[in-house]
């Protein structure tokens, strides 16, 4: 597949100006027919961190999934600009080669495929993706090893069936060793500090660290202010029922730490919507 | 039971004729076997859907087919090097069979160990007491299949594995069709395995077609494992896309021995295996797995029987289906546990994924217990491709082509990856592949 370069008519001058990466406007989204996303809007630069916080069922995992194009989850309006182009119209795999990864809460074993071999594909089909040369076993053995290390990750586990078998916390770590082998331009991390003790989470936390630069962002959802202590975002956006009611900066993490999601209900979510 | 199909048989009585003249020199105890088996199938004749056994799959193209038993039809333009093509690198020791009739001449016997004897089965027959009790001991519970095998097998194999007797190397039993005088054949493999007490050898049966021609295998294994012997046993079924294939797979366990089969169904028009494991000794083992995988108008049938008659014995079970296109496919599996058996542990398991919505599977594990001290568990299950795992495939980038690919691979290898001899493994990692056309290869 032969990789042109972004023309400069598909992105606004707005998002080169600012150096956008994503934009989500009003967006509203179901499952099973309820409501869970009720307009979400939310700007992310290339070289941010953001984070999601909010209690349990306020919608920030679907929002995750949403913009990883889980088929369960029906968008019923709004729209999501990624890097100039739509992405809700970009099937799942569309979106992951063009550089959207999501790190799940629960990743799915594939048993029988080999971690190894899942790697390598998914590494190809990206490269053939952007045109650029796809690696054979043995040299993708090289990067794969370099990758590893990253998340502290042993050689046995690449021949072992994708996460089966792993604990937890092997999973989490093989979340981001995907991440940095798939070197994805936004990442959403879904709620990848949960069922991590605190040194599998110092070294997921530190993988991510390593892999951000100024030309990546992620959006990074969680519900306890724990995992920012080491990854630590810029700005933080509390979603209560599907809106985010409020906004701030990485010390809004510690405060709702300190006074609990329900200081929220007490009229202190009025900062919402800007 | 279908009188209408029995009464077809006019091919089979002509060549049980031919073969009796033939097997003139055989035992009187034999030749009369002989003469109450074909009587018998003269009798119930080729089984029909009215029989439960039998409900799913309908025989009665077989019945029709105007195939010819192959009594005396050796096909000859196969070579040692022709046959090289379905060898399996790690057995050195091939025994062929061409269109059932065992073929020292295309065999290679070099890697035959000193403690492990082949002869031909109707000349063991000499000694009564040795071959007699296996058998008759399916009686009047043959089909009209096993029957008529008992009726005209011809050139069939005696393997005997003395006491002690360590086989590294697998031994490979290759049954090759090939069609003689444009005729539709009726193949009767039949091959008889003793191993004796204490030792051990992995056996390999394979089945292929040397051409395209429609045509009938119809095999009976047996299998008598003495005292603390242990049986490894690969079934490859990779019959021709017209070919018929019956198959009658029986092991008897003494105390402490251990039998692992693995059957993997991937030919024929139609195809049927009947497995039947018994366990009359304490402390008998065995494990007892397969995979088929079909497309377009396939059907494969497998029933097994695993029959828990004493204590402490135990059984693994897992069968793996793949089914595409219009394809069928019938499990099922009967575990047994006799009064008395205690302590008996058996695990069942059928699972099946269906590629295509026209595709169908009729399972049935069926546990029938006796007795109060045992630990058991069966399940069957009958799904497609698992949405999450497509879509945690999608979100790595991985296309949906591939991603049912890879999944569907992933699927077999649970039953492929226990297989202990590499290269079958890579057949079937191949023959799992082409089938699915995939861009995806194995990596070493």
């Amino acid at each position: 597949m032969v990789n042109f370069p972004v023309s400069p008519s598909s992105v606004s001058p707005r998002q080169l100006k600012e150096n956008g990466l994503l934009e989500i406007k009003n967006l509203h989204a179901s499952v099973d027919g309820k409501a869970i996303l009720k307009g979400i809007n939310l700007k992310v630069n290339k070289g941010e961190v953001h984070a999601i916080m909010g209690p349990n069922g306020s919608g920030k995992s679907t929002l995750a999934k949403v913009l990883a194009g889980h088929p369960s989850y029906e968008v019923t309006g709004g729209e999501v600009i990624y890097n100039g182009k739509n992405l809700l119209e970009m099937s799942p795999d569309a979106r992951a080669r063009e550089g959207v990864f999501m790190a799940f809460q629960y990743p799915v074993e594939i048993p029988g495929v080999s971690n190894a071999q899942f790697l390598r594909l998914a590494y190809n089909e990206k490269q053939k993706h952007l045109g650029q040369e796809e690696l054979d076993p043995l040299e993708f053995k090289d990067l794969l090893k370099e990758k590893a290390a990253l998340v502290e990750m042993d050689a046995s586990f690449m021949t072992r069936s994708v996460n089966e078998g792993f604990s937890g916390g092997e999973k989490k770590r093989n979340e981001i060793l995907q991440m940095a082998v798939l070197d994805p331009d936004l990442s959403v991390l879904d709620e990848t500090d949960s069922g991590l003790d605190i040194d599998a989470l110092r070294i997921v936390a530190e993988g991510v660290n390593k892999l951000h630069s100024p030309e990546k962002a992620s959006i990074v959802v969680t519900h306890y202010q724990r995992l920012l202590n080491y990854i630590v975002p810029d700005f933080v956006h509390v979603l209560s029922a599907g809106k985010i009611v409020k906004e701030g900066g990485k010390e809004l993490a510690l405060e709702l730490e300190e006074k609990g999601y329900d200081w929220l209900k007490n009229g202190n979510g009025a900062a919402a919507g800007k | 039971m279908s009188p209408a199909i029995a009464k077809d048989s006019s091919a089979y009585l002509a060549g049980f004729n031919e073969a009796a003249a033939r097997h003139l020199d055989e035992p009187a105890w034999l030749r009369a076997f002989r003469q109450q088996a074909f009587a018998r199938f003269q009798e119930i004749g080729f089984p029909s859907v009215h029989e439960e056994e039998w409900k799913y799959t309908n025989v009665a193209t077989i019945a029709r087919g105007d195939f010819v038993p192959a009594v005396a039809m050796n096909g000859t333009r196969l070579t040692k090097e022709s046959l090289q093509a379905w060898s399996y690198e790690e057995a050195p020791t091939r025994l062929v069979f061409v269109n059932g009739n065992f073929r020292r001449d295309l065999s290679s016997m070099e890697g035959l160990p000193e403690d492990v004897l082949a002869t031909d089965l109707e000349a063991a027959a000499a000694d009564e007491e040795l071959i007699r009790e296996s058998f008759d001991s399916r009686g009047q519970t043959a089909n009209g299949f096993v029957a008529l095998n008992d009726a005209l097998f011809s050139g069939g194999l005696f393997l005997q594995l003395k006491t002690d007797a360590t086989v590294k190397a697998p031994i490979h039993l290759l049954f090759v069709t090939q069609t003689v005088n444009g005729n539709n054949l009726a193949a009767a493999p039949r091959v008889l395995i003793h191993a004796g007490r204490n030792s051990s050898a992995t056996i390999i049966e394979s089945y292929v077609s040397a051409d395209k021609n429609a045509y009938l295998t119809n095999a009976v294994i047996d299998f008598v494992l003495a005292d603390s012997s242990q049986v490894q046993h690969y079934k490859v079924q990779r019959e021709g896309a017209s070919g018929f294939h019956v198959a009658t797979t029986n092991a008897k366990l003494g105390r402490s021995a251990k039998y692992e089969t693995t059957s993997i169904n991937l030919g024929a028009a139609l195809s049927r295996h009947d497995i039947d494991v018994v366990m009359d000794h304490e402390g008998a083992e065995c494990a007892v797995d397969g995979l088929y995988m079909i497309e377009g108008d396939q059907h494969t049938d497998t029933h097994s029987v695993i029959d828990h008659r004493q204590p402490h014995c135990t059984s693994r079970q897992l069968y793996k289906g793949i089914l595409d296109g219009k394809s069928r496919a019938v499990f099922n599996g009967k575990v047994f546990v006799r009064h008395g058996a205690q302590q008996t542990d058996a695990q069942q398991t059928n699972k099946n994924l269906l590629l295509s919505q026209e595709a169908q599977v009729d399972t049935k594990p069926q546990l029938e217990i006796y007795a109060d001290d045992v630990k058991c568990t069966h399940g069957a299950a009958v799904g497609q491709l698992d949405e999450d795992e497509m879509f945690y495939l999608a979100s790595r980038g991985i296309n949906p082509a591939l991603a049912k690919n890879m999944l569907t691979y992933g699927f077999a290898e649970e039953v492929i990856e226990r297989i202990k001899i590499d290269s079958i493994k890579r057949e079937l990692d191949e023959a799992v592949l082409n089938r699915l056309h995939s861009e995806f290869h194995i990596e070493a």
